[in-house]
């Protein structure tokens, strides 16, 4: 005989996750389709016209954020993946260590080093080289995000990268393949995985982002995450519009991830 | 030779960007005077106007109190939905999963303005009642965000759990005469205690931490996050490296007992493995 066994006890997270998870996303939608009065409109849309190089920005600047990523955290997990076990446990700690410090001190720390009379222009100027403006600047923003996102794509390279076994590359070697190419048909194919995922974690958060461009630019470079913010807790306060923002920034978001194949379950797991 | 210089010289490089701007933040918190890029001279004086600070201290207080009711809820909840799929057939179990991916993919403003909408409109719905509408947007809205954002995560981390342990375990101790409750208690939860007791470490860290979503359905109230936000934004004060400083070794001594007992807990174990083979 079966026993039965009560699902029942899953009801009230599905109840949770329906009216706070899915309602106010069909509450965005409804916003972004009507007007203060609640009728139909396709004005807030339409309205997007207006903000299209704020979009474009945004895009442009995660985009090379992520890029950066890449290119820093790619050598680094393969390192990581390539060390004793023990070693291993201990440098990742190592590199995820910042992480646990608040973003927001994060950034804030960024803001006083980068500053025209901060720690980084006084150390060049020993050198004779600058100062520079970097605070109040895209390169300022960029880095604030290639800082505060690194980690999210050393932990899923990493992870791809240590599931590649040495004798595999090994054998690539026996075979005669130099750098280029253990790197290009070996390594980088086997890491696939690991990169999607990377790319999808560090875009998401870089092109949504709202704190980085204020703290960093001091209000000269706006954002969506800018624009969608002024909508709701802002000067502009729209929230309709502010919902057609958020609508739009969903798609985009949506997009990237079915062009990168977003993350499978196993990552998620692996970066909590 | 020359890659192996190159090597040390990136890694170099890379430990320094991630590690000097703590480094100078804390230093600086050390500093008398208020400048971030002049070092005065030695003082202790910001972490005694810290402990002052009436609106750090109430923030600290909300965080606190805010991540272990969250997370306490969210735990619950969230393991009672991993018992439940656990039993489920496929296609329900799928769209729960789905359900529950929503928040992680989503970017934290859409989750943060999509809860605010949510909120705005009940307050607008019960304006009747008066005076309750209004306090709905703050203390409640708050915690209902917090544990909107940490329920997928019990699920995700507890529900692998469940899957990897023997069914044959449950099934046994109803045949032993256990009601279903007891079952649970007794020989299921025991089995998936660990992962539910890291699920809710990661939703206290997870809420202490939450600035984008707790800033769009605080209301006028002040999480630690939220206060430091508000901090940065005011005259530059030399409280906020005081701040940092003694957050991050917070965190180092957090994670250094952590692994130690890891660690420890790995050791035990082998000691046990060789006593069994001996």
């Amino acid at each position: 005989m079966r026993v039965k066994r009560k699902k029942g006890v899953a009801v009230p997270y599905l109840a949770w996750m329906i009216i706070f998870t899915a309602l106010p996303l069909v509450l965005v939608i409804f916003f972004a389709f009507t007007n203060k009065d609640g009728g139909f409109t396709l004005d807030n849309l339409t309205g997007l016209g207006n903000y299209v190089s704020v979009f474009f920005l945004s895009l442009i600047l995660a985009a090379i954020a992520t890029v950066l990523c890449l290119v820093i955290a790619y050598p680094i997990s393969f390192m990581l993946s390539r060390l004793r076990a023990g070693r291993q446990g201990i440098l990742l700690m190592l590199v995820m260590l910042p992480m646990w410090m608040n973003f927001l001190l994060r950034t804030y720390a960024w803001m006083s080093l980068l500053e025209y009379n901060g720690l980084i222009n006084r150390f060049l100027g020993i050198f004779g080289i600058g100062p520079f403006e970097m605070i109040n600047t895209a390169g300022a923003v960029v880095l604030g995000m290639v800082y505060n996102y690194l980690p999210y794509m050393i932990l899923p390279l990493y992870t791809a990268m240590v599931k590649i076994s040495p004798s595999v590359i090994e054998a690539a070697e026996d075979l005669g393949a130099g750098f280029w190419s253990k790197l290009f048909r070996v390594i980088l194919p086997l890491s696939k995985p690991g990169i999607q995922t990377g790319i999808t974690m560090v875009f998401v958060p870089a092109i949504s982002t709202f704190i980085i461009s204020k703290m960093l630019s001091g209000g000269n470079i706006w954002l969506i995450g800018d624009l969608i913010e002024s909508q709701f807790l802002g000067n502009a306060y729209n929230y309709n519009l502010g919902s057609a923002m958020s609508l739009v920034l969903m798609v985009v978001v949506l997009l990237i991830m079915s062009l990168t194949g977003g993350f499978d379950q196993e990552d998620i797991e692996g970066v909590i | 030779m020359v890659g192996k210089i190159l090597k040390r010289v990136y890694v170099v490089l890379l430990f320094s960007f991630l590690y000097m701007p703590i480094a100078v933040l804390i230093a600086f918190s050390f500093n008398e005077s208020k400048s971030r890029s002049n070092f005065t001279g030695f003082t202790l004086d910001w972490y005694a106007k810290l402990f002052r600070n009436e609106a750090v201290l109430s923030a600290l207080l909300l965080s606190l109190v805010l991540a272990l009711v969250a997370a306490a809820i969210a735990t619950v909840l969230g393991t009672m939905a991993a018992v439940g799929i656990s039993r489920m057939k496929r296609g329900p179990r799928t769209l729960i999963m789905n359900l529950s991916y929503i928040p992680i993919v989503n970017p934290e403003i859409i989750t943060g303005v999509s809860l605010m909408l949510l909120f705005v409109v009940i307050k607008n719905l019960l304006g009747f009642l008066g005076p309750v509408a209004d306090n709905i947007i703050g203390l409640p809205s708050l915690l209902i965000a917090h544990v909107t954002f940490n329920l997928p995560y019990v699920l995700f981390m507890v529900a692998p759990k469940l899957r990897a342990m023997d069914k044959n375990l449950y099934d046994a101790a109803l045949d032993l005469g256990c009601n279903e409750r007891q079952a649970f208690f007794k020989v299921v939860l025991p089995e998936i205690m660990p992962a539910v007791f890291s699920a809710f470490l990661i939703c206290l860290t997870y809420s202490i931490d939450d600035f984008t979503i707790s800033y769009f359905t605080a209301g006028n109230l002040q999480t630690l996050p939220i206060a430091i936000y508000s901090m940065t934004r005011k005259k530059v004060s030399p409280e906020i490296n005081a701040l940092s400083a003694i957050m991050f070794v917070a965190i180092l001594a957090i994670i250094l007992i952590a692994n130690y007992r890891e660690a420890a807990g790995e050791r035990k174990k082998q000691k046990a493995a060789a006593r069994a083979r001996a």
